[in-house]
């Protein structure tokens, strides 16, 4: 109606504001970056090879995570027992876990100096080599298997509890159960799932950073850090952003038109009763999946965790000046994500109603960061301020501001649907009072949303404050961050502070994200 | 009071049209099957969804373009009347002021209209404390502060036991001849029509028929009438 569209044109403002800004942000800095080099060059052979294994450890690593994770998902669909809850819990923390202390716990598990290696070579067997394809594939599968998990048994727990009833009923088998009820949701999730994981994974930079490397082994987004770090070619960065922006852009295409929309964080709370399945041959597979999936999670953690005890002593001092500069760098993002993303999302939760389109279009510039290359915007703000501000203070803030622009969008995600939730239920009751503008967020919004609020601030916080990505183009000494910082520990073999860092990074991670989630949380009424 | 001039809303596939009025201080009743329309009639009057055609008389003034908040009406729906994050207290206040910037004055004010449904003292508790008639009676509390003329409630007592239902009208028949309100009620109930309500109307067939005089229609119910209230054999 008139009026109601008269009274939010200021928020809308900052709504637009956001995206107009968020797309700046992603298009704005390639074409800065494209511009300054002066023209696109031509691809060589090297960065042929980039593209090719981009393509082919994303594939890999996406059918690997989705295949793995059916049987997974399934076994906690049907399974009742003691630690369900602990173990979904535990396929959570890879998303907040920073890659550079994942990639770590890794080595220590299956690297050639791990006790697997020194098992396999004392029974003749060569040592493991988890580095190039097979490394970065397996990272990608540690943190991308408990995602495919959890998003097939959202997809599971969505079937009725009356079909399985009904099945039973009729004396269906496992078998049957499957053809009918099972491998239809699965021909639902499984495609949106497996585009997803892919773009996750075309973009991935510290993986390909730590585990990658070499003509062999080289990433596009590594390829793009190379070319500005060692060479300072403009061109070629530019030409392999616009490459990466097609691949990932198709991807997400196919990603956001495959999936049906999920909440975040809803109902893994009761698996179904079955009645099909409580053969000792179905039981002991399960057991069997969910014990080896535990453990693949469980112990990269566990060796961090160790390790990162024994190696606690031998940090040195300058730690301390990282982990603060890396908690302000992270509080600073969280900020931003919720500055960007709060009235974005109450624009869009507002116009969807009336017009999709436009609220569609408004979304995507929110979920364009996951397209664009980080490295790209980095060196694109970096061009675009150097002749106004002392480079050397533009490092933690471009940072900031690139991990909030990578968090948008699942705070969007988790946003979205609050805001449209809060409006649906209370929405008429505030028109009919009159409560507009500042009062209305205060009184009706805000109270409602603060848990979302929370929780996305505590993932934008804890993303943050892993972040290996951005900063690394501005390796000095002098502002180096905590994942930074280990990264070069890493890189001088000093592994016993490298793993006291990383148990270091991974407390602070965890603390963030408990402090935002559990702020939100307290003393909201329901 | 009201009056509804050639009034028609349609949502997609729906449609209800309306033509008729009610006098200052008449109490309405209006029943019909559920999905006909009966709820969207006075979310439309209450200015929450838009009309597609005709106009919407308040009080003498034609009210079919304002805001929600300055129609002259108060409407307490079946759920979602309060604010669960906001003590009893803050709820009612929103009736005078939608920000809550209320003076010591206007805050006595609500601690005694709460005495006046029954609540005394409860001002400092959560709505999730209060029993479903309790709140109930939060919400009343605050339409009587907002001092509109035209009191419209959209079945607020569907949900509650037979007892607390009738103690409910009761209270209602009382706040309406105390303050001189127009009352508009929808209900799925033909005994509470008959209970609370000098006039019907029946909504069925897309069409708000005319108010008739509740104790003449239930004596001689028309045809639609009594196919809703299954009397047809009769």
């Amino acid at each position: 109606m008139v009026n109601r569209a008269q009274q939010i044109t200021r928020s809308a403002l900052a709504g637009y504001g956001a995206a107009g800004f968020l797309a700046a942000l992603s298009l704005g800095t390639l074409g800065v970056v494209a511009l300054k080099a002066g023209g696109l060059s031509g691809l060589n052979g090297g960065d042929l090879a980039a593209i090719r294994f981009t393509v082919a450890q994303a594939l890999a690593s996406a059918i690997l995570s989705v295949a793995l994770a059916i049987p997974v998902a399934r076994a906690l669909a049907r399974r009742q027992f003691r630690g369900r809850g602990l173990l979904v819990t535990l396929l959570g923390a890879p998303f907040i876990l920073p890659v550079i202390v994942a990639v770590l716990g890794l080595l220590a598990v299956y690297g050639r100096a791990s006790v697997i290696s020194e098992a396999l070579q004392s029974l003749g067997f060569t040592r493991l080599d988890i580095y190039g394809f097979s490394g970065v594939v397996l990272a990608h599968v540690f943190f991308n298997l408990p995602l495919a998990t959890r998003l097939f048994l959202q997809g599971w727990q969505a079937i009725p509890s009356e079909h399985f009833r009904l099945a039973a009923g009729l004396g269906m088998n496992s078998r049957d159960i499957s053809r009918h009820l099972e491998r239809p949701m699965l021909g639902r999730v499984l495609p949106g799932t497996f585009a997803t994981i892919f773009l996750l994974c075309v973009t991935s930079f510290a993986v390909a950073l730590t585990l990658g490397g070499g003509p062999r082994a080289t990433t596009i987004e590594l390829a793009i850090y190379q070319a500005f770090r060692f060479d300072f070619d403009l061109s070629k960065a530019a030409l392999l952003a616009l490459v990466q922006f097609g691949l990932t852009a198709i991807a997400a295409v196919l990603a956001w038109r495959l999936t049906r929309p999920a909440r975040l964080g809803t109902g893994f709370d009761q698996p179904v009763k079955r009645w099909d399945c409580n053969g000792v041959g179905a039981v002991t597979l399960d057991a069997l999946t969910l014990t080896l999936t535990a453990l693949f999670l469980l112990l990269p953690l566990a060796a961090v965790a160790l390790k990162g005890l024994a190696g606690l002593p031998d940090l040195p001092f300058s730690i301390l000046p990282a982990a603060l500069r890396s908690i302000a760098v992270a509080l600073t993002s969280a900020l931003l994500t919720l500055s960007l993303a709060l009235p974005l999302a109450q624009t869009i939760a507002r116009t969807s109603p009336h017009r999709p389109r436009l609220a569609g279009l408004l979304e995507g510039a929110g979920y364009l960061s996951i397209a664009a290359s980080p490295m790209v915007i980095g060196t694109g703000l970096f061009i675009a301020l150097f002749p106004l501000v002392d480079p050397a203070r533009l490092a933690l803030p471009i940072t900031a501001l690139v991990n909030a622009a990578l968090s948008l969008p699942f705070a969007l995600r988790a946003l979205i649907p609050a805001l449209r939730e809060v409006e649906r239920e209370y929405g008429p009751l505030a028109d009919s009072l009159g409560m507009r503008g500042l009062a209305r967020f205060r009184l009706m919004t805000w109270p409602r949303i603060r848990p979302a609020a929370g929780f996305a601030a505590g993932l934008a916080a804890a993303l943050s404050m892993g972040d290996l990505g951005v900063i690394a183009l501005f390796a000095d000494p002098d502002a180096a961050t905590l994942p930074l910082m280990l990264y070069r520990l890493m890189g001088s073999y000093q592994m016993e502070a490298a793993n006291g860092a990383a148990l270091l990074l991974v407390g602070l991670s965890l603390a963030l994200f408990w402090g935002f989630d559990r702020g939100g949380r307290v003393r909201a009424a329901s | 009071m009201l009056h509804l001039e050639n009034l028609l809303i349609r949502q997609g596939d729906f449609s209800l049209t309306a033509d008729w009025s009610l006098e200052r201080g008449q109490k309405l009743a209006i029943i019909g099957p559920s999905g006909g329309g009966k709820s969207t009639l006075l979310s439309a009057i209450a200015g929450l969804i838009p009309i597609t055609a005709g106009r919407i008389h308040l009080g003498g003034q034609d009210a079919s373009e304002l805001p929600p908040a300055k129609r002259p009406v108060s409407l307490l729906f079946q759920d979602h009347n309060l604010f669960p994050h906001l003590s009893v207290g803050r709820n009612v206040g929103l009736g005078l002021r939608p920000d809550l910037k209320l003076s010591r004055d206007q805050w006595q004010q609500v601690d005694a209209v709460l005495v006046q449904v029954g609540l005394e003292g409860l001002a400092a508790r959560q709505p999730g404390a209060l029993s479903g008639g309790q709140r109930q009676r939060v919400a009343l509390a605050r339409a009587l502060l907002r001092k509109r003329p035209v009191l419209m409630l959209d079945e607020p007592f569907a949900a509650l036991g037979p007892a607390l239902k009738s103690e409910m009208l009761e209270l209602v028949a009382q706040i309406v001849s105390d303050n001189e309100l127009t009352l508009v009620m929808v209900t799925h109930d033909p005994n509470d029509a008959r209970r609370i309500s000098d006039v019907v109307s029946l909504v069925t067939d897309s069409v708000a028929q005319a108010p008739q005089e509740t104790q003449n229609l239930f004596a001689n119910p028309p045809k639609a009438l009594a196919h809703y209230l299954g009397q047809e054999d009769f």
